[in-house]
């Protein structure tokens, strides 16, 4: 499956990233890596892109990570889109100190006006 | 996170518990703060365990015994702050305060069969006049913003709106002007 992961910096993206890896190792998922900015995210996306290559790189898997620019969830739904991706995985949500998760504007745009199914790791 | 908006203005005097009430079906409710025993422990995790999976919120509390007293654990630790609503010995809600960086994160939580009673009024307000008297100043908190009942309580309280930008609402409360005490 052609399957579009995003990612922008924050703890649950980060999962979300390894866990997508495992799986497409598994399944030889056709895999693509979009890192977005994530304006919540305090992690410097050129950090996320090497974190993501490494991931990449240790699952011996041949994806390609993307540095994508502009605004992240229009961005990404316009990525699956005009390349024919049948998949978008994200993070599952942040939780709060208290256990509470709460799901980012990303995710929400997302899951509203994606054509495609979308993963949401938890 | 600590770019929370708060509400320049600090939140009238919250009554201090112990504080006893009686709700709209008659029966006698006592709110005070939560004393750290065995029996208190298992009867709030009682309550959780029998509690409506159409009640959880961004999930919590969470099923099952074990990840409730694991949940417990992490939200009833030392630097938190803990209110329980009491019909005889039974847990009828419990609300709480947990740190969070510059500020405390609120969550409230009543029984099934003792919502619409006015309990969860008198909890949230017995547990911010709680923090008040220990010197918090900010209290933030998130709501599904579909939840409207929550939503209204909330306000009615003085917390205001400081992020609607996705299926939560996140809003939040001065409870202490800065420079006030600790915390």
């Amino acid at each position: 499956m052609k399957v579009l992961c995003g990612i922008g910096g924050s703890d649950d993206s980060f999962r979300a990233l390894d866990r997508t890896v495992e799986r497409a190792a598994v399944a030889d998922d056709d895999l693509t890596v979009a890192v977005v900015e994530n304006p919540d995210s305090s992690v410097d996306p050129d950090e996320i892109v090497q974190r993501a290559e490494s991931a990449v790189e240790e699952a011996g898997l041949d994806a390609e990570v993307r540095l994508v620019e502009g605004d992240p969830g229009s961005r990404l739904v316009e990525l699956a889109e005009t390349e024919g991706f049948e998949e978008i995985v994200l993070g599952g949500g942040h939780t709060s100190p208290m256990g509470k998760i709460t799901i980012g504007s990303i995710a929400e745009f997302v899951l509203l006006n994606a054509k495609t199914s979308v993963t949401l790791v938890r | 996170m600590s770019d929370r908006g708060y509400p320049e203005a600090v939140a009238d005097e919250f009554p201090v518990p112990p504080t006893e009430f009686t709700d709209r079906e008659g029966r006698t409710v006592e709110v005070r703060p939560y004393e750290d025993t065995e029996e208190g422990y298992e009867a709030l995790v009682e309550m959780y365990d029998a509690f409506d999976p159409a009640d959880r919120a961004q999930g919590i509390p969470p099923g099952g015994e074990e990840r409730i007293r694991e949940w417990l654990d992490a939200i009833l630790g030392d630097d938190c702050y803990n209110v329980i609503a009491w019909c005889g010995d039974e847990v009828a809600g419990h609300a709480t305060l947990v740190p969070d960086d510059d500020a405390y994160e609120l969550a409230i939580f009543v029984h099934q069969e003792y919502q619409r009673a006015g309990i969860g009024t008198h909890l949230i307000r017995g547990l911010l006049g709680h923090g008040q008297a220990e010197g918090i100043r900010k209290v933030w908190l998130t709501v599904e913003r579909w939840n409207r009942a929550a939503v209204s309580l909330y306000k009615k309280i003085g917390f205001e709106t400081s992020d609607a930008e996705s299926f939560e609402l996140e809003m939040g409360l001065r409870l202490n002007a800065d420079g006030e005490d600790a915390g």
